[in-house]
């Protein structure tokens, strides 16, 4: 075939800038000369940070707002070369599953806060340096982004279509090449709306890891989040002001050139093939697509991936199936119980070596209280946001004007308003047990909020229509057509909702202003009280009572009432 | 052609399956067969059809000769040596086409050379020319999503014949298709091998469509159920292109039928197979809804085919193929409501009694011959009576199928069972709490 007759679309093309190209030079090159000032900055001495202290001037808070961006950006890349390594492992070998999977579902109920002791061993790696501050706040965003990603992950790639996976061993694609032209793309929807669910998440928690203490060792990164923390000190309710108008542009910005254009890429990854749905829109990914010089970067990133194809492979040779060895596979999960019991006796024999017995009871009904306060909370925002989210979900325009706001006001930090909230309950003298409640629930009721969205917006119009039709209105309207068609959806958005809570409670239970003290009684002031004092043998108590509240929970409560929410309403 | 200089006039053997046997293994560890001994020899330059019913595993022979899966038993050998995996040579046409929906059309296809690892332009250069070749000029950056479904296709044939396979292995590559677009792609196909055009050694089709398998192969497997196992082959020698309403095409159509509905142990070659074998509690049913059975009755009880009717004849007259008829006219001769034998269906009095009567009538001759001839539902009711409580768990039943067979049967199985239970009224079954009880909510 002569070169005459190839198509033009596959024939190379010269390359002339044009101005999607002037616009990604200019954020690119923006983007790079910052990175290399941030990277300059980890080498410096801690000393330095004190010699330099938090300056509450607005004009000081661009430069806070893009090193908290930078931290958020860090921990997600992190978050991503784990998911991709460690639920690779545990989807490839059966026998890693049998450990990988339940840790993974342990450390997704753990209080993200509670890894906060971790910042003493980060700061020991490089003595004196930055540089171990700012992993010590990386690692906390990591812990609260990690766990879902490579969960949804794990189960893209154990869900992979028959076909596809028996396309790509019959055309004999490499580990490589089956990884990245495969499981990948695969897994990108849900990898994808699971990236934006941890954002938003970290958001709240690199706000909240900037301005440490644990016990002596207190470390205040440059960032919003200690912005935060010295106008509290200083009771400075402008300054609040002003950090929350920085955090929304953060947001903003990271929404519009990280996230739109993801998902509307991610459209691109569906399997299902009809083009029933409104195609998202971004100006981002349009840039980035008509954008020559990115297209050639892109090109030359793909082809380094390339090289990895080109790696011997042999054919993963099938073996004949045999039943498992019984003994070997008893040896191995005999192993595993061994050590799991081994680090649970070492850790009680620590707990209880600094603890009474008696105070494990007292931490109990610590719990106890708490869950108290999430059960009222997440009934109060399901009364609340189930009728508005059905009275939006129903009318597709609203619902395209509210779902971003909605988003938006998921990511967005609580932790930054709760200064507003607290100096009101000073001022008034509110009782803290009640009033500072409502923090825990502020930031993850929006869950519950676009999800009944979402359910109401996919219930079918025939189903509407037939509704109308046999004149089916008020209560009998709710009770036959509304609620069941959301709840589904509203079970998803109420789990992420309670957890959030859970994890809430130990920023939320416990709040200063200025020199005012403000304490709830419940698990979260305990564990946040015990970090502060820096009182290791409570914080880990705290927390283990905490996991094991979450993950009881879970199974006796939640899970049982999505299986039923799954199988009763789903619509075929 | 084959790269490889094919030697002019070798009726080498390509592929020489011998002595295959497959069995998965049930839940108690007891194995389950479902290839037995079958034996194959694929020459180059043939097109060779297997044809059987669903559950015949001809997919699984499908999977095994091209590496994705390995035999229990015996030897697959791909020139002269075993295949111990996904064999370079060896490439596949998907019934769901399973393209990548990432890749464009050029993707897709190039993805087989990329993971040969060949030069760049050798990839672009050969796909270009397979895209050429199968109809899909223009198309190159499209996405799959884009394309319909012959399309998708094509762009699924491409993708396998761009490595220029030994062997194209294809695994009812027109069922998912409509019959207009699968004509069309089938005729491409046989025209574009005619001419000698593919680059491809020879070809294995799986297909559960009888007039296909006759038009397209040049020779028939023909596999039984249960386990799968060749019970017959047939040569087909008319010339191509064949003609469907020639006698001799129609003759052939007929034939296989007969081979089809024909049962292990009895005569072949159309003769009358007897009583159908005996069902126990333990033989796996196909889930066929009631709304077919009396559909099929009564168009054979309606002229012009007056309770008599010729299979090929009637299921083209329904718009049916083969397979989708199969399953209904055995369950209606398990029922002891039809016979079929010798490629007809023949109503038994039951059945015309029921082709008369009204829907309580139909019920109730339903309900005496579910509890007469299917022992798993008077198993079922019988369970019912005697407990007290009149309810038994669905766990119940469906463990005591899956001693019998893998758990995909045992639940399709049971669902048959209880939707023709329903339909006869002789027990009821709550899917919320998977119970089956004796009160209908009257």
């Amino acid at each position: 075939m002569s070169t005459e007759r190839l198509p033009i679309s596959v024939l190379r093309r010269r390359f002339v800038p044009g101005r999607w190209d002037v616009l990604a030079f200019v954020l690119v090159f923006a983007a790079l000369a910052y990175l290399a000032h941030a990277a300059y900055g980890l080498t410096r001495p801690l000393s330095h940070l004190e010699s330099e202290p938090i300056s509450l001037s607005p004009w000081a808070l661009p430069g806070y707002a893009a090193q908290t961006a930078l931290r958020m950006l860090v921990a997600m890349l992190a978050s991503l070369l784990f998911t991709f390594t460690y639920a690779t492992l545990a989807a490839k070998s059966r026998r890693a599953a049998t450990v990988l999977v339940p840790l993974l579902d342990i450390l997704q109920s753990v209080p993200i806060l509670g890894f906060s002791f971790l910042i003493v061993f980060f700061l020991s790696l490089t003595p004196g340096r930055v540089a171990g501050a700012e992993m010590a706040a990386v690692f906390l965003v990591f812990t609260s982004q990690a766990w879902n990603m490579a969960f949804s992950f794990y189960h893209s790639l154990r869900s992979i279509p028959q076909e596809l996976d028996e396309a790509a061993r019959a055309f004999h694609l490499g580990p490589w090449m089956r990884f990245w032209r495969l499981e990948v793309p695969f897994a990108m929807p849900a990898l994808i709306w699971n990236m934006m669910m941890s954002m938003s998440g970290g958001w709240f928690f690199v706000v909240a890891a900037e301005a440490i203490s644990v016990g002596h060792t207190t470390v205040t990164l440059p960032g919003i989040g200690s912005y935060i923390a010295r106008a509290i000190a200083a009771r400075d309710l402008g300054a609040i002001g002003w950090a929350i108008g920085a955090m929304s542009v953060v947001i903003l910005i990271y929404d519009q050139i990280i996230f739109r254009p993801l998902i509307a890429s991610a459209d691109w990854f569906r399997l299902e093939q009809e083009s029933g749905l409104t195609p998202s829109r971004s100006w981002a990914l349009t840039m980035m697509r008509r954008s020559r010089l990115l297209s050639l970067t892109a090109g030359a990133f793909a082809g380094v991936l390339r090289l990895g194809f080109s790696h011997p492979n042999e054919p993963r040779r099938v073996a004949r199936e045999r039943t498992h060895s019984r003994w070997r596979e008893s040896l191995w999960y005999g192993a595993v119980a061994l050590v799991v019991a081994a680090i649970g006796w070492a850790t009680a024999r620590y707990v209880f070596a600094h603890i009474r017995p008696y105070e494990v009871l007292h931490v109990v009904g610590l719990g106890l209280l708490t869950l108290l306060r999430v059960v009222v909370l997440i009934a109060l925002a399901s009364a609340i946001w189930v009728p508005i989210g059905v009275y939006v979900g129903l009318r597709p325009r609203l619902a395209a004007a509210v779902q971003p706001v909605a988003q938006f006001l998921a990511a967005f930090p609580v932790n930054l308003l709760f200064p507003v909230v607290v100096s009101g309950i000073v001022a008034y003298r509110l009782n803290p047990n009640i009033w500072l409640s409502p923090l825990m629930i502020l930031g993850t009721q929006w869950y519950i909020l676009f999800n009944v969205i979402a359910g109401a917006s996919s219930l079918p119009n025939e189903l509407k229509q037939v509704g109308s039709n046999l004149k089916v209105r008020g209560w009998l309207w709710w009770r036959r057509i509304a609620l069941p068609a959301v709840f589904p959806f509203y079970v998803t958005g109420a789990i992420t909702a309670a957890g959030g809570a859970w994890n809430a409670s130990i920023v939320s239970e416990v709040a200063d202003w200025g020199n005012k003290h403000l304490a709830a009684s419940g698990l979260g002031a305990y564990i946040a009280n015990a970090t502060r004092a820096g009182n290791f043998a409570r914080t880990v108590l705290g927390i283990v009572v905490m996991s094991l509240f979450v993950v009881i929970i879970n199974r006796l409560f939640w899970r049982p009432l999505y299986a039923r929410a799954e199988r009763k309403f789903r619509m075929s | 052609m084959n790269d490889a200089a094919m030697p002019a006039a070798a009726p080498e053997a390509l592929l020489e399956v011998e002595h295959i046997g497959r069995s998965f293994f049930k839940p108690d560890g007891d194995p389950l067969l479902v290839l037995e001994d079958v034996n194959l020899r694929l020459k180059r330059g043939e097109i060779v059809g297997l044809l059987g019913r669903s559950g015949s595993g001809k997919s699984t022979l499908l999977r095994l000769i091209a590496g994705l899966d390995a035999p229990s038993r015996g030897t697959v050998r791909y020139l002269g040596t075993p295949v111990a995996g996904p064999a370079e040579g060896i490439s596949m046409v998907f019934q769901g086409f399973a393209l990548f929906p990432w890749l464009t059309v050029l993707g897709n296809v190039q993805l087989g050379l990329e993971a040969m690892r060949l030069p760049e332009a050798e990839i672009r250069k050969r796909s270009l020319a397979a895209i050429d070749l199968i109809g899909l000029d223009g198309y190159e950056s499209a996405y799959p999503r884009e394309l319909s479904g012959g399309m998708r296709q094509r762009v699924g044939f491409a993708r396998a014949l761009v490595v220029h396979p030994n062997i194209l292995l294809m695994d009812e590559p027109f069922s998912a298709l409509d019959v207009l677009t699968a004509e069309t792609l089938r005729n491409d196909f046989l025209d574009l091998w005619g001419r000698g055009e593919l680059p491809i050694g020879a070809v294995l089709l799986v297909t559960h469509n009888i007039e296909e398998a006759v038009q397209m192969c040049d020779r028939l497997l023909i596999f039984s159920t249960h386990p799968g196992r060749v019970v017959s082959e047939i040569p087909i020698d008319l010339p191509q292109p064949r003609e469907p309403l020639d006698p001799r095409f129609r003759a052939l159509v007929d034939r296989v039928y007969v081979e089809m509905t024909a049962r292990p142990g009895h005569g072949r070659d159309g003769a009358r197979a007897e009583r159908p074998a005996p069902v126990g509690i333990g033989t796996p049913l196909d889930h066929v809804s009631t709304n077919l059975l009396a559909g099929l009755i009564e168009a054979v009880s309606e002229p012009p085919y007056g309770g008599r009717a010729d299979l090929p004849a009637i299921a083209q007259a329904l718009h049916m193929e083969g397979d989708d008829l199969f399953p209904v006219a055995e369950t209606l001769q398990m029922l002891r409501l039809a016979e079929v034998g010798g490629g007809d269906i023949r109503l038994t009095e039951a059945g015309l009694a029921f082709a008369h009567s009204d829907t309580d009538e139909r019920k109730s001759l339903f309900a005496r011959h579910l509890l007469a001839y299917v022992p798993l539902a008077a198993h079922v009711r019988r369970v019912l009576d005697e407990r007290s409580a009149h309810r038994a768990p669905k766990s119940r039943f469906l463990d005591e199928l899956e001693d019998n067979m893998a758990e995909e049967a045992a639940e399709q199985t049971l669902r048959a069972v209880i939707s023709w239970g329903r339909y006869a009224e002789i027990f009821a079954y709550d899917d919320q709490r998977q119970v089956f009880t004796l009160e209908n909510p009257a």
